[in-house]
């Protein structure tokens, strides 16, 4: 039998460290549904979803009962659809196939509402960009997400330019949300294929017909773990943190295989991120205080970060036979108590956060600004990430919410997992000259790195 | 199937007689039962075998969780495969 002392951490870690299974998420590929009517298109989009994630719910519900572990989201990506509908058109129709989908089989999120211009934009590509603001605010669990560089084909600046108007546009078609809307909506720099977390999920085009992605959790965990090492040095940090790591991503593994196994799909990847949850004692902030700051967001935040991202990828990596997607340490500012609370005092700031994202996944997420921000400011924070990305071969992404009539020193409320926010200060100065310029900033150099 | 039953909270008289007489009623053979005192809290663990029930794990598991109320603690039951998977390579 097991060691009684692995048994009650086990339990413990499920019990009061809000230990889960974050998602699990089933990718689809929607691109034997192409054609050029759009109406029968949606049809089989609609189908073909309903189909293969019939039993994904029951099947995770029945995973969760049987091992004790609780499965948080069950929610589905599927291809690009500005690839899927680009022939058919009419876009929109392909955002409510897809909610109603997501509704007939009981996912709470659907993403894949999305379009890769990392280079440049077809027509169709353009005029799918126009429809995401009706998209996502006539719907409910559709998310959607755009790819606007990548580090071989440096950055399309006049997708940048466009996605600050759509950012805006999205948050006031949904103004009586408080802009709600563009909490489904990410701006991506080498976004990644098989990423299983919402909003930015999507299901390649290299992916196969359908698979099964796992999302782990577990910030409660790592910070009760590195609260029993309170003199460790650095060295000792890492390893309790690849220890934790390595246990988390097992039973994600565990999860992984059995649900690949019951659904009869292929197992694809677990993605390692620590992802955090407004619920106190799931803060990946916390766990940076908990090594030594008083505040996330004081100097030192940064470095500790860093630590912290890569060791859960080196104790993550051996737990799991594939990891993909993001595999990092999530910052969004309102799914975190701490993020919120370091934001809310002043301590963390935009800028602050920006550099933080040069270490970790994923960028600058979840964070509420002023309702009067201008659409070029946005894309100006939006190209920054989208070069801290570029330059470093990482994925970065900005969720931004402008808040419509809002400002500093407010609060806005999502609710559920996505938490509430404060709304942060953003620089004001001007870039709309910079933005303005468009074109594509060219991929960078791969030697001479310094 | 093997799983795991945890029992935690303050000791009292009854707590095994009355778990184990819920398993022996579902037709669940208990393999291996240690009881001790961990940080001042009653920590029962028992592997069982639940392959001769009739009875699926999650409706066990409600009748356990029912059982644990009445007695005042915590009951759970888990696949054994979850401890393996997380602390065994």
């Amino acid at each position: 039998m097991i060691n009684p002392f692995e048994i009650m951490e086990t339990i413990n870690m499920i019990r009061e460290e809000n230990l889960d299974i974050r998602t699990i998420t089933m990718g689809i590929s929607l691109l034997d549904c192409i054609g050029d009517d759009s109406n029968i298109c949606s049809g089989k989009v609609y189908d073909k979803i309903t189909s293969c994630a019939e039993k994904l719910v029951s099947c995770g519900n029945d995973i969760e009962k049987e091992y004790g572990i609780p499965i948080i989201n069950k929610r589905i990506s599927v291809t690009p659809i500005s690839i899927v509908a680009q022939s058919s058109g009419d876009y929109v129709k392909f955002a409510r196939a897809m909610d109603k989908a997501a509704k007939e089989v009981g996912v709470n999120f659907i993403g894949g509402y999305s379009a890769l211009v990392h280079k440049g934009y077809t027509k169709g590509d353009e005029e799918f960009i126009n429809s995401i603001p009706e998209a996502l605010s006539t719907t409910n669990l559709v998310c959607s997400s755009v790819n606007i560089g990548s580090t071989r084909s440096g950055i399309n600046m006049d997708a940048v330019g466009k996605m600050g108007n759509i950012i805006k546009d999205t948050a006031k078609a949904s103004e009586k949300d408080a802009g709600f809307a563009c909490a489904k909506l990410v701006v991506f720099c080498n976004a990644v294929p098989d990423n299983p977390f919402m909003a930015g999920a999507f299901h390649g085009v290299g992916e196969g017909e359908c698979v099964i992605n796992v999302g782990v959790s577990g910030p409660g965990v790592v910070k009760c773990a590195l609260e029993k090492v309170k003199d460790g040095d650095f060295g000792v940090i890492a390893d309790t943190i690849k220890k934790t790591a390595f246990k988390i991503t097992r039973m994600g593994q565990l999860v992984a295989t059995e649900a690949s196994k019951r659904l009869g799909v292929p197992f694809g990847i677990v993605d390692l991120s620590l992802a955090p949850t407004p619920a106190v004692g799931d803060s990946v902030a916390y766990i940076l205080e908990e090594i030594g700051l008083e505040k996330c967001g004081a100097p030192g935040t940064t470095a500790a970060l860093a630590l912290l991202n890569d060791a859960v990828k080196k104790g993550g990596t051996m737990a799991s036979s594939y990891v993909g997607g993001l595999s990092g340490a999530f910052i969004p500012v309102s799914e975190d108590a701490g993020m919120i609370a370091a934001a809310r005092s002043g301590a963390l700031s935009l800028e602050k956060l920006e550099a933080m994202t040069c270490v970790c996944s994923v960028g600058i997420d979840m964070v509420v600004v002023p309702g009067d921000t201008t659409a070029d400011t946005i894309s100006g924070i939006i190209a920054d990430e989208a070069a801290i990305g570029m330059i470093n071969s990482k994925t970065t992404a900005v969720r931004l919410i402008p808040a419509c009539g809002k400002k500093v020193g407010d609060t806005v409320e999502f609710g559920g997992l996505l938490g509430s926010g404060p709304v942060m200060p953003v620089s004001k100065y001007n870039c709309s000259e910079f933005i303005a310029r468009g074109g594509r900033i060219p991929a960078p150099l791969h030697s001479l790195k310094n | 199937m093997k799983a795991i039953i945890t029992v935690l909270g303050e000791d009292r008289v009854g707590i095994i007689a009355k778990v184990s007489s819920l398993l022996a009623d579902e037709g669940i053979n208990i393999l291996d039962i240690s009881q001790t005192i961990m940080q001042d809290v009653f920590t029962m663990i028992m592997l069982v075998d639940i392959s001769g029930s009739t009875s699926k794990i999650s409706d066990i598991s409600e009748k356990l969780d029912a059982c644990g109320k009445e007695l005042g603690v915590s009951i759970t039951i888990k696949h054994e495969d979850l401890f393996k998977s997380m602390h065994r390579i």
